[in-house]
């Protein structure tokens, strides 16, 4: 049932799939120049991923994941190769790629609903009506249940709140690909399984592309596709892709029986606690 | 602080309702009470601080009244006591807005017209100075070239602008503007280029990924973000603004308050001198306190930036 595939996984998308994938990361190199000294952060990433499916990006602190998705938003540019979104390089930030950002990234002078609406507005200005920008808003507020408090300031909402408006805010952009960052990482548990449940509902919904960086091996295994496992920098690179071939839809409690997801967990964690320990130098 | 502020009487409002429901059959007698109860102590206890703000200063200003009275009560003394200007300027105490004639008019009269100026330089310096902050906060290359320019030009004093605005603008009127103008200007460009600075590369992300155009990213990100800190060389500016108001009336004559201080010095009448010094300070006081509510209010509900 899992399949743990080559390094190079677009040979093998490209073998199955006649129909050109929708992001194509292409040999791409990434280094952070100050003055004299290049540090080399990324070597080599190749990458390609379909229309729908949901990857996860995983790997060691400070490995170069966030550098990986921001490339891919535009945010930084690649030092060597390219980025392709449908064929064309992605050299620029757009609402094409929305970024549900690590600490939500709301805009605290606005309310709840003033935060989706200035995506709504600018991504539809000239495309929908005032009337349906603001129906268009409540439905993605009401997609990850902020209705009730469109009025509120993010300082007067929760944590796990905010998150769900940083979620609502890029789906109401209609991305190619949805970033996330960590989208989850700075909730509990119990909220975070909650959060996780709502972008799984959304994504078998919508059917949304998504990449998702994450630290949680159970999150990338419940969520993904697939899931990308990162080896560790200086010069990171992509060690290992699986396949998480799980029927959706997923429950958490029926999974954790299920031996499919057990080996899929045990492959993830062998791969980050075995073969590529975490080295305290490299940090 | 504004977070907490503003989220208070929503938690306020909830537990009043719950109690009320609570108590069920009888709910609307029931409703009217605790509400009631609720307005009445918090009544007194705004009584109680105002009395708390109030007296404290209202006992050292008498106590300060009563020490300058004996140290000037001396035959030798040069300045006037206070009983000797309440008896020599009392008109212009009790009085604000009485007119004898076009020189003998109150302070309030003169306090408004110097206002008017202190206005008008004021808004120009606020609208420039914002401008100007924001092109030194946001692009580097004008941080350097300008930055050593506005910290020489800071320090120079009110008066040292006269002579040459003057030159420049050849009439008393707008010399007297441009006066306060360029004393408001400089804290205010200061401060809001430290907080277009300061302003976290997530809302630069956000605006990125939103592909907000220039005049977008100035009024919705922008100012927003950095509205404290406008504000903070806002009340700087107001103030500066305002103690420049002597030297740019030495300009302009005519009514205001500062050319009344220097025609009282030249017809050597000290009490009405120290009332209007006493005007000015009220004023000042008052200036700086609309300008910090103003800031409070525009920037409410960013306390977490
Ligand atoms: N702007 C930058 N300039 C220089 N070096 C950078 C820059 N951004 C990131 N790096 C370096 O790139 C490496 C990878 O950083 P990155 O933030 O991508 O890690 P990460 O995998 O997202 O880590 P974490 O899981 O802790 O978020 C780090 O060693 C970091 O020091
Ligand atoms: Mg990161």
């Amino acid at each position: 049932m899992i399949a743990p595939v080559s390094p190079r996984p677009h040979t093998f998308a490209q073998a199955t799939l006649p129909n050109r994938p929708l992001l194509k990361i292409d040999h791409v190199d990434k280094s952070f120049r100050r003055g004299n000294s290049t540090s080399e952060v990324l070597k080599d990433v190749s990458l390609t991923i379909e229309k729908g499916e949901y990857v996860s990006i995983i790997g060691h602190s400070g490995c170069g994941k966030s550098t990986l998705l921001n490339l891919v938003a535009g945010l930084t540019q690649v030092t060597a190769g390219a980025i392709l979104l449908e064929d064309r390089e992605v050299n620029r930030p757009g609402p094409d790629r929305a970024v549900v950002f690590q600490n939500h990234s709301l805009l605290p002078w606005l309310t709840v609903y003033d935060n989706v609406r200035l995506a709504v507005d600018k991504v539809f200005s000239t495309i929908k009506s005032k009337t349906d920008r603001h129906a268009w808003t409540m439905h993605n507020l009401d997609l990850v249940q902020m209705g009730h408090a469109k009025d509120k300031r993010p300082a007067e909402i929760s944590g796990g709140m905010k998150q769900r408006v940083g979620i609502a805010r890029a789906l109401s952009m209609e991305p190619k690909v949805l970033l996330m960052d960590e989208p989850f990482g700075a909730l509990d548990a119990l909220t975070r399984a909650h959060l996780q449940d709502t972008v799984m509902q959304i994504h078998t919904r919508l059917g949304n592309t998504a990449i998702m960086i994450t630290h949680d091996v159970d999150e990338a295994v419940l969520l993904s596709d697939r899931i990308v496992m990162m080896t560790n920098g200086p010069a990171a690179g992509i060690g290992e892709v699986l396949e998480v071939k799980l029927e959706r839809p997923r429950d958490r409690l029926e999974l954790a029986t299920v031996p499919a997801y057990l080996a899929a967990r045990e492959s993830v964690l062998k791969f980050l606690y075995e073969r590529h320990r975490f080295v305290e130098a490299v940090a | 602080m504004a977070a907490t502020a503003s989220s208070a009487p929503f938690v306020d409002a909830s537990v009043t309702t719950a109690s009320a429901s609570a108590q069920a059959p009888a709910a609307k007698v029931v409703h009217a009470l605790p509400v009631a109860k609720r307005r009445s102590r918090l009544s007194w206890e705004t009584v109680g601080n105002f009395f708390a703000t109030v007296v404290p200063p209202l006992i050292v200003v008498a106590i300060l009244l009563l020490v300058w009275e004996l140290a000037s009560s001396g035959p030798k003394a040069t300045l006037p006591a206070p009983s000797r200007i309440w008896l020599e300027a009392r008109d212009l105490i009790v009085d604000p807005f009485f007119v004898n004639g076009p020189q003998d008019i109150g302070l309030g009269w003169r306090i408004l017209t110097s206002l008017q100026r202190v206005a008008i330089g004021f808004a120009l310096a606020a609208a420039c100075g914002i401008m100007l902050g924001c092109l030194v906060g946001q692009s580097d290359w004008a941080m350097r070239g300008l930055d050593p320019i506005f910290q020489m030009l800071r320090t120079v004093p009110p008066l040292a602008w006269l002579p040459i605005s003057l030159a420049a603008f050849r009439d008393s009127a707008p010399s007297a503007i441009f006066v306060i103008f360029i004393t408001a200007i400089w804290p205010i460009i200061i401060n809001t280029a430290v907080g277009i600075r300061n302003i976290p590369q997530d809302y630069r992300n956000v605006a990125a990924v939103l592909q907000l155009n220039p005049f977008e990213f100035f009024r919705r990100i922008m100012v927003p973000a950095a509205a404290p800190y406008i504000f903070t060389g806002l009340r700087i500016g107001v103030g500066l603004s305002w103690l420049a108001i002597v030297a740019a009336e030495m300009l302009t004559g005519g009514v205001g308050v500062g050319f009344f201080i220097w025609d009282a010095w030249n017809s050597s009448k000290l009490s009405d001198i120290v009332v209007a010094l006493a005007y000015i300070g009220v004023v000042g006081f008052i200036l700086d306190r609309a300008i910090a509510a103003l800031g409070n209010f525009a920037t409410r509900g960013t306390a977490a930036a």
